[in-house]
């Protein structure tokens, strides 16, 4: 039995991996980002050279400087990429990461903002993850920006979103026209179930590919040295999902 | 300069101030903001360095908050923040959204003694678009005359406000490679600080302690608060009392739930904090 969690982690890992992609040299993981930092240490766990900055982690901090320093990182470009969800997102990539109704949020208030602002832009690649795939997290049109998808011509920007990951399907982003394209399906998923379940349009293939299962060498890495690597930033994660006993 | 009590230190805070404080991952001084609530403080404006968490949803629940500039409020794990959610929906509190490194920006120009400082990144976002402080300006060094940047004013907030392990006999404080918290105590007018203990000795003699350290130039009072961050992580020296938020968040889901709470936490305990 393979877990939803489990099925993104490994999606988020092929993402990282992606060839065609640039290089994820140094990748960060930000505040609230359990499934991110599962597919980051897969990827170094299977012995990949990535160095990782996990925001959140008690020990192992990488930085002295205070949590400035990542973003110092990111404005000079040494942060190859970033994780970031949303409350709400839209067909053009653009995060809600505020709250719905009038600014700031006066319907569904979201936590806030975090650095999604700056990073999205400053980030060569940041892949986006959510696991609820629903018309009220997938909109046509986000209530609020935190963060553009794209940016107009002569605005300094690095990257933009390479991909969204879901409970559902991989949507590939292609900024050159703002739209997201389908480019897997998770198992019993199929592309009228995903656009029904979508506020957004999206681009579809004739034939689009499964996403293929963690193999069994990815899911014993996760359910072992992953999970022990997270445990102590994401005890209420591990336990969920792996049955991992909190400690006291 | 050392007081007796967190309490003491609450008492330098007048209402309406500006106090800037660290999240739940970084020294927040939990036992100064349970103070500030013992004392009654009113229309405090708390700016989240650069985001918000428990000391801030209590403090808010309380009644002490006016305003919130951060990035973000959050409660982690345990979910999202009650007290300010509710405190935002009825309009009690103004919410000013920042983006994290907007917020370290602001207050390094405090540092630095400059008006402003430039930062990349915002332009598109409703944050830029709510932050009529906050200004669009074509880089003046770009060669076409373009290349628009935002520029932050500096942020100067009256108290720092923070945990760390120990203070010194010179008025030094020491929190290791949390430098957030120097950020913010070189950047206000004033910096209280809870610590565990106090040690002999002077950590800026002592150049492993040195840079781990706040000079006493900033500190400008320090009292001690035994696991005064609890339930934030303190360091290598004790971890996060998940369960603890646990049980607030469920308990500030309604006010009469978080009323309870604050009776059974903060308002019957201000002796206990040293005790536990």
């Amino acid at each position: 039995m393979i877990a939803p969690e489990e099925r993104i982690a490994a999606a988020l890992a092929r993402l990282i991996l992606d060839p065609a992609a640039p290089p994820a040299r140094h990748i960060a993981v930000g505040a609230a980002s359990p499934m991110p930092a599962a597919a980051c240490w897969l990827v170094k766990l299977m012995g990949h050279p990535v160095r990782l900055s996990l925001l959140h982690k008690r020990s192992g901090n990488p930085f002295t400087e205070g949590t400035r320093e990542l973003f110092d990182l990111t404005g000079q470009g040494r942060i190859d990429l970033f994780f970031l969800g949303g409350g709400q997102i839209d067909g053009q990539a653009n995060l809600n990461l505020v709250g719905t109704g009038d600014w700031p949020g006066m319907g569904v208030r979201f936590p806030g903002s975090f650095g999604s602002a700056f990073m999205y832009f400053m980030t060569p690649r940041t892949i986006l993850f959510r696991e609820e795939h629903s018309p009220r997290v997938l909109v046509d049109r986000v209530d609020n920006i935190s963060a553009p998808g794209v940016s107009p011509p002569g605005v300094f920007r690095r990257g933009t979103a390479q991909a969204l990951v879901t409970g559902k399907c991989v949507f590939r982003f292609h900024p050159d026209r703002a739209r997201f394209s389908l480019q897997s399906l998770h198992p019993g998923e199929t592309v009228e179930g995903v656009r029904a379940a979508t506020g957004f349009a999206f681009d579809a293939a004739d034939e689009v590919p499964a996403t293929p299962d963690p193999t069994e060498a990815e899911l014993a890495l996760l359910r072992g040295r992953v999970c022990d690597e997270m445990a102590e930033t994401y005890p209420e994660f591990c336990a969920r999902v792996w049955g991992r006993a909190q400690a006291a | 300069m050392m007081f007796e009590s967190p309490d003491a230190l609450a008492a330098q805070i007048p209402d309406g101030a500006l106090v800037a404080m660290p999240p739940d991952n970084s020294l927040p001084s939990v036992a100064l903001a349970k103070a500030l609530i013992r004392k009654g403080a009113r229309g405090l404006r708390l700016l989240g360095v650069p985001v918000s968490g428990f000391a801030t949803d209590i403090l808010i629940g309380a009644g002490c908050v006016a305003e919130v500039e951060t990035s973000a409020v959050s409660l982690g794990e345990a979910g999202f923040a009650p007290r300010f959610g509710a405190a935002l929906k009825e309009g009690r509190i103004t919410v000013r959204d920042a983006t994290c490194p907007a917020i370290h920006t602001m207050l390094q120009a405090a540092e630095k003694g400059v008006p402003f400082m430039p930062l990349r990144g915002l332009i598109g976002s409703d944050i830029l678009a709510h932050r009529p402080d906050w200004k669009v300006v074509p880089n003046p060094f770009a060669a076409d005359g373009k290349d628009p940047i935002v520029l932050l004013p500096a942020k100067q907030p009256d108290f720092a406000v923070f945990h760390a392990a120990m203070a010194d006999s010179e008025g030094n404080v020491w929190l290791g490679r949390r430098r957030e918290c120097a950020t913010i105590a070189h950047a206000s007018r004033a910096a209280l600080v809870t610590v565990e203990r106090v040690v002999e000795g002077n950590f800026l003699e002592d150049e492993r302690m040195a840079a781990g350290a706040i000079g006493a130039t900033y500190v400008t009072g320090f009292a001690i608060a035994e696991r005064g961050a609890r339930p934030s992580a303190l360091l290598d020296e004790y971890g996060f009392d998940a369960a603890y938020v646990a049980d607030y968040a469920r308990a500030a889901k309604t006010e009469a739930g978080f009323r309870a709470w604050l009776d059974r936490e903060v308002f019957s305990t201000p002796a206990k904090v040293a005790a536990e």
